[in-house]
């Protein structure tokens, strides 16, 4: 089956003609129309636009075009409802968007276009990103394929679910606090964060503009460095994209980690930390030793503020973010006598619970008389959080962690207690606060065959050692090869 | 520091956003117990620390001073609820 190949899989066919990117994306929707009744990772996806899209890519391919130019010709990716493809709805999962259709492409939805991607579907997720279970969609509650009594993950769970149950190739997400890495690990597949400023966020619609990142969902790690190569790079209209050369990631896969320092944290044994969990991340430890890696201790202190410190941060800028959505110039209008009226009564209706709570939590943070003591204390131990790290990468080449301290749970179990909700975040917020880029890969399954995800951080734009590292871990184990039954 | 009795009719205001009794109840509860868990950020000593704003602050980026396409008029409205004459319309603002 087409659809459960892997992107390096797909293209070599593509590229010997033995399949076209028509039998592909055809695989992919026979998929969707299989299993998404079950999974629900899509809020709604267009056939024919996606068939005429891989007509044209086989035409092109006809014509001469070739993956060395074009490395993604014929590759369905789907996409998180965050991201512009211009004349494709773009709601957020959330009520406020109403029926708004982008009217661009988002930069690096460009840079997919132009490489050779089909971009199909828009996938469910936390509404406006808030969220690690995807609950907080104003659509859907997305299910793990692993177990369908559990959530993937969130904010990104219908990235990381559709990957999983093989309805697409590859997919995209975003990472604000943990929202790639998390569901990832939920749900059994390859979730990169890139270092902050690697990706363009033109035409990501922004929830913390600090922090947010674009980030891959592949089966390989192989494949993750093959999407984040087509989308980084400087762009003119997002100035905080850095003009970082781009390398060529894949080169940097040797599978070698020999002389290879990786740091462990004793800050990441935490209480609650699951024993399973911990057994695997250990196991992996273990592996990395006997590849010839020397595994050293590190300490990042101010670990136990990071949650503390993201929740202020990512609420602060989220609530003056959030602001743009009024009733005048796009979404949903509900009229009120004042132009006041009609603002609050159009957020009041638009928006969802949690994304209330947050933009309430974020205007506290910043108003009159509280902002120094948490708007500016947090960017303070955010300081701290961010020199933790500097000081461990003097010592290490890469961090391991676990991803998550448990495995999924079950649908319903944290929507009532918001707190516990965002205590998921544990190992996810610092690396995000820090700026640096994290990936997740899976580590091994629990008794109850549930994925575990192993996290693997590095310096600053040092995605070709991250990348190196966990392939290496992907080489020398079969973990990655496990597949949802469905 | 956590202010757990903090006016939520005030903060709502603030961010134009209306909420049910019901709503106003259950989110002061939440809210309350949310920031006693980050009074913990007091607990760490901070004197003399800059504060990160962005992680890698890239100052003055300037691009050349040339004018590109963009959205044609009718793209960019065509997403507004409520338009007359290829204006957005509010309701009256003077008296």
């Amino acid at each position: 089956m087409l659809n459960q190949l892997t992107i390096s899989e797909l293209t070599a066919k593509i590229a010997s003609k033995e399949v076209s990117a028509r039998e592909a994306t055809q695989a992919c929707l026979d998929r969707v129309a299989a299993v998404d009744d079950r999974v629900k990772a899509f809020i709604s996806h267009k056939n024919e636009d996606a068939l005429e899209q891989a007509d044209l890519i086989d035409d092109a391919i006809a014509d001469g075009a070739t993956h060395a130019e074009r490395p993604l010709l014929g590759v369905p990716i789907a996409l998180k409802d965050l991201l512009s493809v211009k004349g494709h709805p773009l709601n957020c999962c959330s009520k406020i968007l109403h029926e708004y259709v982008a009217p661009y492409d988002a930069t690096a939805i460009e840079r997919l276009k132009a490489a050779g991607a089909i971009l199909f579907g828009r996938l469910n997720m936390d509404e406006f990103a808030m969220g690690s279970s995807t609950e907080n969609s104003a659509f859907q509650t997305t299910r793990n394929p692993w177990d369908l009594d559990c959530i993937p993950g969130g904010s990104s769970g219908g990235s990381a679910a559709a990957v999983a149950a093989d309805e697409c190739v590859g997919s995209l997400g975003t990472d604000t606090g943990g929202s790639i890495r998390q569901p990832a690990a939920f749900c059994g597949v390859v979730g990169l964060k890139p270092t902050y400023g690697r990706i363009s966020r033109y035409g990501l619609v922004a929830f913390a503009s600090s922090l947010d990142q674009i980030g891959p969902f592949t089966k390989t790690v192989k494949d993750s460095a093959t999407l984040l190569r087509v989308m980084s790079g400087a762009d003119k209209r997002d100035s905080t994209c850095v003009p970082e050369l781009v390398p060529d990631y894949r080169a940097a896969l040797t599978g070698d980690v020999k002389g290879l320092k990786i740091g462990i944290a004793k800050e990441y044994m935490v209480e609650g930390l699951d024993s399973e969990v911990k057994d695997a991340v250990d196991a992996a430890v273990k592996q990395y030793e006997s590849l010839g890696a020397e595994i050293v201790e590190v300490s990042l202190p101010h670990t136990s503020y990071a949650i503390a410190t993201y929740y202020i941060l990512a609420t602060a800028e989220a609530s003056s973010n959030l602001a743009r959505f009024d009733g005048i110039r796009y979404g949903l209008r509900v009229d009120g006598d004042s132009p006041a009226d009609l603002y609050k009564n159009t957020r009041g209706a638009g928006f969802g619970p949690e994304v209330k709570r947050r933009i309430i939590l974020g205007t506290y943070a910043l108003s009159s008389g509280y902002y120094d003591a948490y708007y500016l204390r947090a960017q303070k131990v955010r300081t701290l959080i961010r020199q933790d790290f500097e000081k461990a990468f003097e010592k290490v080449d890469a961090i391991v962690t676990p991803t998550t301290p448990t495995a999924a749970f079950k649908a319903g179990d944290k929507v009532s207690d918001p707190l516990q909700m965002y205590l998921c975040d544990v190992f996810t917020n610092p690396c995000s606060l820090a700026g640096i880029p994290g990936i997740s890969i899976p580590c091994g399954l629990t008794s109850a065959k549930l994925p575990i995800g192993l996290q693997i951080l590095a310096k600053p734009f040092g995605e070709e050692t991250l990348l190196k590292v966990a392939d290496a871990y992907e080489r020398s184990t079969e973990h990655h090869k496990a597949r949802a039954e469905l | 520091m956590a202010d757990q009795t903090f006016d939520i009719e005030y903060v709502a205001n603030l961010a134009r956003l209306s909420l049910s009794d019901e709503e106003k109840q259950q989110l002061g509860s939440q809210l309350g117990q949310i920031l006693d868990y980050i009074d913990q950020l007091n607990e760490v000593d901070v004197e003399g620390v800059e504060a990160t704003a962005h992680p890698f602050p890239l100052v003055n980026v300037m691009r050349d001073d040339v004018i590109e396409g963009s959205l044609p008029h009718n793209e960019a409205m065509q997403n507004a609820p409520k338009k007359l004459n290829g204006l957005f319309q509010v309701p009256k603002i003077v008296e």
